[in-house]
């Protein structure tokens, strides 16, 4: 069976699964029933100074499929609202029960050198591994110049990290968000202030659905909504691209990476780590079905391993990165088509209808006289956009097969029909 | 709604408490969260096999995808435009050989999980029902033209609620005492719960222009030439009034009734545990009726039902899911075997069948007899045109003759349902005829 233990930021792990700091890891009983379950860490959900935060009643919306499946959520909670001190001791105890699992606390504060000094010492008395910086909460926070208020400013983001380096001697963590132009700047400014590790992403910002009865926001409070945050599997992308950016670019490359964003199973584990992750934060996934979806986690990500032969979680780590290119770099000599295979076909007309209306109108439709639909690919059309091979309902049913054409591989900047191009 | 369906509305509801001991609804209605589920099974095609299987061509994916939506009203909306029973067909058309059967799931490897297009009609039809919703259709202005429709049945129904909403005025003959055809007397019970076949009626009613005339039996009460005179075009939709016999001796005895009496009797009782039947019940035919009078008279507790069918499952007309309903509620089911002999004094003891079987495709007795013991005995061998009026109009085939455009032998008398040749003792195919009928008649009045 494959080694899924991992190091990040000087930290070891059992596993690369940690829960991010939200409500599945605000208090003891929380976290002792995740550590039961498997996980091999927590980042605490996030704690700030006392008086402690009040929230308000309905917290939380739901992006659904139409099949009511959940896409994503979105939240107006707030940090922590139980006093700092019954948190930091609920910390000591579950680092004695549990030595083996990890605990990172979370923090934030007001842009005040001595208000994050003094909290991250008091947090890091009591026994966590590492801090977490969050200046990414979209909602709330940033009405008091916390959160994304920080997060959205480079200075700031290198700043406090700098106070937090300059104030603990245990790993820190840099939580960056994701509502910004360029997350580069986030995370070099990260690396500057001394960050060990950066963790990505906080939420988006959002709002997540319209009540039109109430005509306002979800959720609504009391007539009225607010902007959230928007977590879940509908902002895996997002997160991707964010990972892959920070692990690809010379000004960030190098910098642990903890990713968060949408990981609800193995395979998105894996994804992440292909993409240079070095470890994994889960919330909404927990949020949905409970702590037990770790178990498939943990089986499901060594069975892959085991499946290519991979023994560490540094055999792939990474390996996604040096094919994640620029647009500019991508070959313009490569061709595919699309191939059905009429055997498995059911004949729903989905691709003819999809290519028709918005594509190339590159399928044919034909009805035989047995009243046999079929359906085929004209090659002289098809400029291999895979759209019908994404919509086909039948697994493998359309193939995006590349066409043999010898050519040599043919960049946009090199091209003859750029009228920019450089020959 | 109109008075009258209203004050049937109640008494039945009332008696329906009785018929409920002895049947329930064959398959469930979905629930909310299940009609989800199933709506997503749909893939949405383009130019779905399953709508050109339906024969009143809904159009299937558009209402899924509208229950998807959650607009719930606008899916029966799209049912009812195509279909105005599509209440009923959702609840009694055989969906395994029409639109579930074309349903491109079944086409893949090991695929025989087809969306279940009924159920989903249902529940889009329900809800509307069920709602307080005004009637869907309007109408279009009034022509100043009147049709008479003759029998209330899917075919008649169907055809008066279409050309009422093209803006003619609709009279309906009906010989009964209530409309709804064999959707109200004629489909087992089980399929048809909570009084709804006067509950559609009632519904389609709703949309106005229309008034139902009880007790007109065509060729007794009224006649086709007096319809003529008072009325701009006729419509008839009378079905199938008369009964096949058996041509044996003693079809005359006590317990020998036809299936569709059965079925009737059944239907209109509020408490079916007082009705007379046998112990031990044979039923004789291959069809629907047969299965639903079957299936109807185990569930009511008979001791023992045998099906006998002259030939062989293949070619019943019930449906293969027809037929393992029977099997699964205890039926007993005798192929290849024909009545050569009834027995009894007053009451009917026992039939003696000759066993047959296909030689050169046709059929032939083999000689080899044995015998059945019953207390009843029902016959479902088919149905045929009875009423004596329709003289002057061309019959072939025991049916009505008619035109591409629905005209029969006569210009402006138009035709459907089962007493016609398309008819294929379908409901939806009835309510197609009807449909088809009214908008052949619209066109067919603009130049008469
Ligand atoms: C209800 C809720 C509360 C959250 N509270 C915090 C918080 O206090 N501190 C923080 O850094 N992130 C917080 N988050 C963000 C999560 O830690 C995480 O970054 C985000 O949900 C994306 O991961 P996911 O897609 O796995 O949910 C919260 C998320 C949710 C849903
Ligand atoms: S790949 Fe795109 S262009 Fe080619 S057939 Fe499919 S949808 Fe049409």
């Amino acid at each position: 069976m494959a080694d899924l233990t991992c190091n990040i930021a000087g930290i070891d792990s059992i596993n690369p699964f940690w829960l991010a700091s939200a409500p599945p890891t605000d208090k003891y009983i929380n976290v002792v029933r995740a550590f039961k379950a498997g996980w091999g860490g927590v980042v605490w959900k996030t704690l700030g100074e006392d008086p402690p935060v009040i929230n308000v009643s309905s917290r939380y919306g739901a992006h659904y499929n139409d099949s009511r499946s959940i896409q994503g959520i979105n939240n107006i909670e707030l940090i922590s609202d139980r006093p700092l001190e019954v948190n930091l001791r609920e910390i000591e105890q579950v680092r004695r029960e549990w030595p083996d699992r990890v605990i990172i606390g979370s923090m934030m504060a007001t842009v005040d050198e001595s208000a994050w000094k003094d909290l991250a010492i008091k947090i890091a008395n009591s026994g966590v591994h590492g801090i977490e910086l969050n200046l990414g909460c979209p909602h709330g926070m940033c009405e008091r110049d916390m959160g994304s208020a920080i997060g959205q400013v480079p200075e700031m983001i290198e700043q406090t990290t700098r106070w937090v380096r300059e104030a603990v001697d245990i790993p820190v963590f840099t939580k960056l968000t994701p509502n910004i132009t360029d997350i580069l700047w986030s995370a070099a400014a990260a690396r500057a202030g001394g960050a060990h590790a950066v963790s990505l992403i906080n939420t988006v910002n959002s709002v997540i659905s319209v009540d039109l009865d109430a005509m306002a926001p979800t959720p609504v409070v009391d007539g009225k909504g607010s902007h959230g945050g928007y977590c879940g599997s509908a902002v895996k992308p997002i997160a991707l691209h964010m990972v892959a950016e920070i692990a690809r670019s010379a000004e960030t490359q190098g910098i642990d990476i903890s990713a968060i964003g949408g990981i609800g199973n193995w395979r998105d584990a894996a994804e992440f780590i292909s993409l240079g992750a070095n470890g994994l934060q889960v919330c909404t996934a927990a949020m949905l079905y409970g702590f037990r979806i770790v178990d498939d986690m943990i089986a499901g990500l060594s069975a892959f391993m085991d499946s290519k032969g991979y023994r560490t979680l540094d055999d792939f780590r990474g390996l996604a990165i040096k094919n994640t290119v620029n647009w500019n770099e991508l070959n313009m000599n490569f061709d595919s088509k699309a191939v059905i295979d009429q055997d498995a076909c059911i004949e729903c007309g989905r691709c003819h209808i999809a290519c028709e209306d918005t594509s190339h109108q590159a399928i044919a439709f034909k009805v035989a006289r047995d009243g046999k639909r079929s359906f085929t690919v004209i090659d002289e059309d098809c400029v291999g956009c895979n759209l019908c091979a994404l919509i086909c309902p039948v697994p493998d049913c359309i193939e995006m097969r590349p066409v043999k054409n010898d050519l040599p591989y043919l960049t946009w900047p090199e091209h003859p029909k750029n009228p920019l191009g450089e020959i | 709604m109109t008075q009258h369906a209203n004050k049937e509305n109640n008494n039945i509801v009332s008696g329906h408490k009785c018929v409920s001991r002895f049947f329930e609804d064959l398959h469930k209605p979905l629930n909310d969260l299940a009609a989800i589920k199933e709506a997503d099974h749909c893939l949405y095609c383009y130019d779905a096999p399953c709508s050109q299987a339906c024969p009143t061509s809904i159009d299937i994916p558009t209402f899924i995808h509208q229950i998807r939506t959650g607009n719930i009203t606008g899916a029966a909306h799209t049912i009812l435009s195509e279909n105005i029973m599509g209440g009923t067909c959702a609840r009694v058309c055989p969906t395994e050989v029409l639109c579930e059967e074309a349903c491109v799931h079944n086409k893949r490897d090991n695929g025989d999980d087809p969306v279940k297009i009924g159920l989903l009609q249902r529940y889009a039809t329900d809800h509307l029902m069920l709602s307080n919703a005004p009637h869907p259709f309007t109408r279009a202005t009034e022509s100043g033209r009147h049709i008479a429709v003759i029998g209330a049945g899917p075919a008649g129904l169907s055809c008066a609620h279409r050309a009422a909403m093209l803006g003619h005025k609709v009279t309906i003959y009906e010989a009964k005492a209530k409309a709804g055809g064999l959707n109200e007397y004629g489909l087992a019970a089980y399929k048809m719960l909570d009084d709804f076949a006067a509950r559609e009626v009632a519904f389609l009613l709703g949309i106005g222009g229309m008034d139902v005339q009880y007790g007109k039996r065509l060729g007794r009460d009224i006649s086709l030439d007096k319809l003529r005179k008072d009325h701009d075009a006729l419509f008839i939709g009378i079905g199938l009034g008369g009964t096949n016999d058996l041509g044996l001796e003693g079809e005359d005895m006590t317990g020998v009734v036809n299936a569709i009496d059965f079925i009737e009797s059944i239907r209109q009782s509020d408490d079916p545990a007082t009705l007379e039947t046998g112990q031990n019940i044979l039923v004789i035919g291959g069809g629907n009726t047969a299965i639903d009078a079957a299936v109807q008279a185990k569930k009511l507790g008979a001791n023992s039902v045998t099906l006998a069918y002259r030939r062989g499952a293949e070619q019943m007309g019930a449906t293969g899911y027809e037929i393992d309903l029977a099997r699964k509620s205890g039926v007993v089911i005798q192929l290849w075997s024909k009545p050569v002999a009834l027995h009894g004094g007053d009451t009917i003891t026992s039939v003696t069948f000759e066993q047959t079987r296909l030689e050169g495709g046709k059929l032939v007795g083999t000689g080899e007899k044995y015998d059945i013991a019953c207390d009843m005995l029902l016959k479902a061998i088919g149905q045929k045109l009875k009423e004596p009026d329709l003289a002057d109009l061309a019959i072939k085939g025991g049916k009505l003759v008619i035109s591409s455009q629905y005209e029969t032998s006569i210009s402006g008398i138009f035709a459907g349902g089962d007493c016609i040749g398309s008819g294929q003792d379908l409901t939806v195919q009835a309510v197609e005829d009807g449909k088809q009928a009214a908008i052949a008649m619209d066109g067919w009045l603009k130049t008469n």
